[in-house]
């Protein structure tokens, strides 16, 4: 299964409602992503790095992964400075370095970095079939839970195929090179590998008409919402106010 | 309970797989069906369920004919298949989740659903096993575990598609003891004369598209 090494720990956000979870993220998300104002980001971050340190993560992985985040967030680095219009702050070579394109890399970074940390702490310390049970309640429509939840549940058994295939083709000396042998190997691999998805989701559709499947997913498992999910929805759901006010309130 | 009258059916690249095939299947019976890989095993428990409708020919179940998908729906209630590889017919996080599917499509209320879980697991010698998680169990658990799904929705007939093919002698042993005890009427399939000697009371062959009993 895919690991979700977050999952299993004991903070309070491990045992917390995914229905308190998911709006206080998709909230603090909505007002950082928007906001325009170093105030807002500043604390949204260390909203963000409170709720990482309640949720007791390993702080390596969590670096381990802010890093993947920081790799997508480089290349604008590299690209924004220079084709931001703005007010010139260095030039060389015929090329200008703008203040504003300074500014717009830092603040996106700061964005992404809190958004992403926020998610961390809330989204990760519950399983994925707790966030999709919490998503059928909070009324997301049927189709795209079954499409979060199925996609979940089955990139595990594709990836499961495809380490079969593999093992398989080096049983028989299949070492990648970059001749068109292996491009043409690795093709057949990814020909296999779609012919067999699609097998399967036939029988497994099959076997869920079978079971009198009609369109509907009656959920069996229910979590409780319990006093700390209210106190903690109130106390988050504050903190989120208050940036939202910061950015569109008075405060000016 | 299960009619099968002068059925035809080719493969869609027109591989001729039953010719004019007849079969019936009543309240009570235990029947085999043994022929070789490709035969046409599995596609006949397909048939019986509608999954794959017959070129020729009338399937009656229940005492009424069934043609359309409509008509299927209802035998699908009542009769139970047991899909060969198990990793189809499991698709719930938990297993209490997936043997909870077929009586939750049923509008069961969920305090009973509840209730046949537990009973159900325990039918199979799976108690406590509730809140495993499917992918992490053993190739014979999960076959238990199919079994049980079935059970819970408590079907008149069993469609049993080759149920021990994979597992070892323990648990071929388990799965055969739970049929001849818990199971009034049902079918087998399996490419082993010997599984259906087990667990049948009369074995058909596949031969030239038709079903043809054997001498046990």
């Amino acid at each position: 299964m895919i690991a979700e090494p977050f999952a299993h720990g004991k903070s309070i956000f491990h045992t917390m409602d995914p229905r308190v979870k998911v709006p206080i993220v998709l909230g603090f998300s909505v007002v950082l992503a928007v906001s325009d104002k170093t105030p807002v980001l500043v604390m949204g971050s260390i909203f963000a790095v409170i709720l990482v340190l309640i949720a007791r993560l390993n702080l390596r992985q969590v670096l381990t992964r802010l890093l993947i985040v920081n790799t997508f967030v480089a290349f604008l680095w590299i690209l924004l400075p220079f084709s931001f219009p703005g007010r010139p702050l260095l030039s060389f070579w015929g090329l200008q370095i703008t203040r504003e394109g300074i500014g717009a890399c830092v603040m996106i970074t700061v964005k992404s970095n809190a958004i992403v940390l926020a998610s961390m702490a809330l989204l990760s310390t519950s399983t994925v079939f707790g966030l999709v049970h919490g998503l059928h309640h909070l009324k997301v429509p049927d189709k795209l839970v079954h499409l979060f939840f199925f996609s979940f549940r089955y990139i595990h058994v594709i990836h499961m195929e495809y380490h079969k295939i593999i093992d398989a083709m080096k049983a028989r000396g299949f070492e990648p090179g970059t001749g068109i042998r292996t491009y043409k190997a690795y093709a057949y691999l990814i020909g296999t590998l779609f012919l067999k998805s699609s097998e399967r989701s036939k029988r497994i559709y099959q076997a869920m008409i079978c079971r009198g499947f009609d369109g509907t997913f009656w959920v069996f498992q229910h979590f409780s919402f319990r006093r700390q999910d209210l106190v903690a929805l109130i106390f988050m759901g504050i903190y989120v106010l208050f940036l939202a006010f910061m950015q569109w309130g008075g405060l000016r | 309970m299960i009619v099968l009258k002068n059925i035809s059916f080719s493969y869609p690249n027109g591989l001729r797989v039953f010719e004019d095939l007849n079969f019936r299947l009543r309240k009570g019976d235990r029947i085999g069906i043994v022929g070789p890989n490709g035969s046409g095993k599995t596609t006949l428990l397909h048939l019986v369920v509608g999954l794959i409708k017959p070129n020729a020919g009338e399937i009656v179940v229940f005492g009424k004919p069934r043609k359309e998908e409509k008509d299927f729906r209802e035998v699908r209630k009542r009769v139970g298949l047991l899909f060969q590889d198990p990793e189809d017919q499991l698709f719930c996080p938990t297993v209490a989740e997936d043997v909870a599917f077929g009586p939750l499509n049923l509008r069961i209320p969920k305090e009973e659903v509840h209730r046949i879980v537990r009973r159900t697991l325990e039918e199979v010698g799976l108690a406590g096993f509730e809140d495993r998680v499917t992918y992490n169990l053993s190739g014979g658990e999960k076959k238990l575990v199919s079994l049980a799904t079935l059970f819970a929705m408590n079907p008149e007939v069993l469609l049993l598609d080759e149920p021990t093919a994979g597992l070892d002698e323990e648990a071929t042993e388990k799965i055969e003891g739970i049929l001849r005890e818990k199971v009034e009427t049902y079918i087998i399939v399996s490419h082993l004369r010997d599984v259906l000697e087990e667990t049948t009371d009369r074995i058909f062959k596949m031969e030239e598209g038709r079903l043809v009993q054997v001498e046990i």
